[in-house]
């Protein structure tokens, strides 16, 4: 039976997101049902001509970052998307603030959503926040 | 019988080689055949671990000069 997984990413740090991402493509692809909710700094990586390279945490990070056989985060999220149909939603705020046209949002990710449609949908679900 | 499809996910870390399996079974037909090469040791327990939860066949797994093969038959 499909579960109901919620993603919640607010660092941009490469250890967080990475992980973040394996969780929703894994899930993502063996069935089920997840939604990705980007914000704060995890949303500069979605938006063009923001941040680059996410900033390593610690010494996983730099190993991560050396090592050409380690997907990257966006490939995984895409993954999550592609293979799995995750959904993948910038928060509404963060897309405000960083005034963000939609043009800007990473053609990856779906139409910008408040926290409390996200908050409602996640309602009784699994949630990780990285 | 089809033909055995080799994917090549060597010296790519977790979940790489799930993820390339799973998106060469997407376009596949049922029936179809595959032969993962994984150097990435989780394989050898994630891979089995989806075919069995989306209910598709585990043909074997061995190990050969460090490198899995893992051999898969898309069931649905």
């Amino acid at each position: 039976m499909s579960r109901k997984i919620f993603v919640l990413c607010v660092s941009d740090s490469r250890e967080k997101l990475q992980m973040a991402a394996m969780v929703a493509s894994v899930a993502a692809a063996s069935g089920d049902e997840v939604t990705v909710f980007f914000s704060m700094n995890a949303m500069l990586h979605f938006v063009k001509g923001r941040a680059t390279e996410a900033p390593a945490e610690g010494e996983f990070g730099r190993l991560m970052a050396a090592d050409k056989g380690v997907p990257s985060f966006k490939q995984l999220f895409a993954y999550a998307a592609d293979l799995g149909d995750a959904k993948l939603l910038p928060c509404s705020m963060a897309v405000d603030l960083l005034k963000a046209s939609e043009e800007d949002l990473d053609p990856v990710l779906g139409p910008p959503t408040g926290l409390t449609r996200f908050l409602s949908d996640a309602e009784g679900a699994q949630l990780f926040t990285f | 019988m089809s033909e055995m499809r080799i994917i090549d996910a060597r010296d790519t870390f977790c979940p790489g080689p799930l993820m390339e399996l799973i998106s060469y079974m997407k376009r596949a037909s049922v029936g179809d055949e595959f032969e993962l090469l994984s150097t990435d040791k989780g394989s050898i327990n994630d891979i089995p671990e989806w075919i069995k939860k989306v209910g598709h066949e585990m043909l074997s797994s061995e190990q050969v000069d460090g490198v899995w093969h893992i051999k898969v038959r898309k069931a649905k």
